[in-house]
């Protein structure tokens, strides 16, 4: 007999309730239950990073955590990330502007692991960004245009303060 | 891809997680899940049980005891990264653990798991080893403590009995003026470590008075390289006895895989604990 559980989460900024199989990761819940098909599944085992998403603001792979275990926590997915009226978050706005994405598989998790970053280290080297999205694989883009993002939304973060 | 149906236990103390080890069979600890999670989704296991520890009170936490630095098995590796009790008592671990994963796997890591998971070119373990680090275990029948030279008995496998939890992890400080590093070559950042050393160095009046060499990697656990220390201890810090110590490192038993070879790491060993102790050597003396 399957193993249930009912969990309440906050999924960008709403209290979500639902019944999950214990098994369930954090990725499929946010993808099947509640349709929020922006987080990305691509390896399911920790390597591609496609599934980051923010559990109390640290950035984490959703494939790695079960469902049950966000009971009672916050969850960051990229659609969180904008503003409620469609604004976009500036890591979305300079990956827009300077072709951070081809294809946008990588790139909600991108975004968010950017996002994150830069959140603690909002002056970073470009070695910096490198390293942190050295946890996210993108096939398309050669990560170029990825760091000129993430560094001109470190610059726009910095004068927003 | 997904895990195989199991039971899900999340236990609020050490002494119910105890219980529910005692109480069923098939079990699986689920620490930070940057090693079992994977494993679960590939079904590589597919235990009757899991046993989540995340919420375990009294599990995490770092702590200066005098002696030693004393840090709960469910630390989570970034809080261990950003801990100025760490960075002052034991920088090496905080050095070691900026080559595990990336930042996104350590916000769940923890040391306990990798401790337990012990993948042979971890890098957490080889600290551990190069430290002597000292183990807590509780089961059924109480707490013992374990050396970490009595902690790995075989390939991935730990001295951990089914019943049993790895509680607390204790690395005891060196009195004496040291320095210590950690070097590892890996193919990306992040990846595991085809080899990865860990160095401490005493150094008095000239002379290395206490020497600690492990390496990552090479065989199925950290190795601890006794020859080299003894040769060490004694001797001048300098680059002749350093490529001395890198050449008696080759001669090291290392493991051959689809990807790299025996020699091909023997020769990444000599060549590391050469660069880890010279840097050690070197952050003894108070350079860099
Ligand atoms: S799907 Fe989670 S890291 Fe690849
Ligand atoms: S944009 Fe296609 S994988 Fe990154």
């Amino acid at each position: 007999m399957a193993d249930k559980r009912e969990i309440t989460v906050t999924i960008n900024g709403q209290a979500q309730t639902a019944e999950v199989e214990t098994r369930t990761n954090l990725a499929d819940f946010l993808r099947h239950e509640l349709e929020l098909t922006g987080t990305h599944v691509g390896c399911e085992h920790g390597v591609c990073g496609a599934c980051t998403v923010l559990v109390d603001g640290a950035a984490v792979r959703s494939c790695l955590m079960l469902a049950v275990q966000a009971d009672g926590h916050e969850v960051t997915s990229v659609e969180g990330l904008a503003a409620a009226d469609g604004t976009l978050h500036p890591v979305q706005e300079a990956f827009w502007k300077n072709h951070g994405l081809q294809c946008g598989f990588c790139t909600p998790g991108m975004v968010i692991s950017v996002a994150a970053f830069l959140k603690d280290n909002p002056n970073p080297t470009e070695a910096d960004v490198r390293s942190a999205i050295s946890g996210n694989i993108c096939r398309c883009t050669g990560y170029q245009g990825i760091v000129a993002a993430a560094l001109e939304a470190a610059e726009t973060m910095r004068q927003e303060g | 891809m997904k895990p195989g149906p199991f039971t899900y236990h999340d236990p609020t103390s050490v002494d119910d997680a105890v219980a529910l080890l005692a109480g069923h069979e098939d079990v699986k600890l689920l620490a930070g899940g940057q090693s079992l999670m994977p494993m679960l989704n590939m079904r590589f296991v597919v235990p009757d049980h899991v046993i989540d520890l995340n919420g375990v009170a009294d599990m995490s936490g770092i702590a200066d005891t005098g002696d030693a630095l004393a840090i709960g098995a469910m630390t989570r590796q970034c809080d261990l990264a950003s801990s100025e009790i760490v960075a002052a008592r034991a920088p090496i671990l905080r050095e070691a653990l900026s080559f595990v994963g990336h930042f996104q796997t350590r916000n769940r890591g923890t040391i306990g798991g990798s401790l337990c998971h012990l993948d042979p070119a971890a890098e957490q373990p080889t600290v551990a080893a190069a430290y002597d680090a000292e183990l807590t275990i509780v089961g059924p029948e109480g707490t013992r403590e374990v050396a970490f030279a009595e902690w790995p008995l075989a390939y991935m496998m730990a001295n951990l009995a089914p019943d049993e939890l790895l509680t607390q992890i204790r690395f005891p400080y060196w009195q004496e003026a040291h320095g210590a590093a950690f070097v590892e070559f890996a193919r990306r950042h992040g990846d595991f470590a085809i080899i990865g050393v860990a160095a401490l160095l005493a150094v008095e009046d000239g002379k290395i008075t206490r020497a600690s060499v492990a390496v990552g990697g090479a065989d199925v656990q950290p190795l601890r390289l006794a020859d080299v220390e003894t040769m060490l201890v004694g001797a001048a810090p300098g680059d002749a006895v350093f490529a001395e110590a890198g050449a008696m490192a080759r001669k090291i038993d290392a493991m051959s895989d689809a990807y790299v070879t025996t020699q091909y790491r023997q020769r990444l060993a000599g060549v590391l604990v050469e660069r880890a102790l010279a840097q050690a050597a070197s952050r003894a003396t108070g350079g860099e």
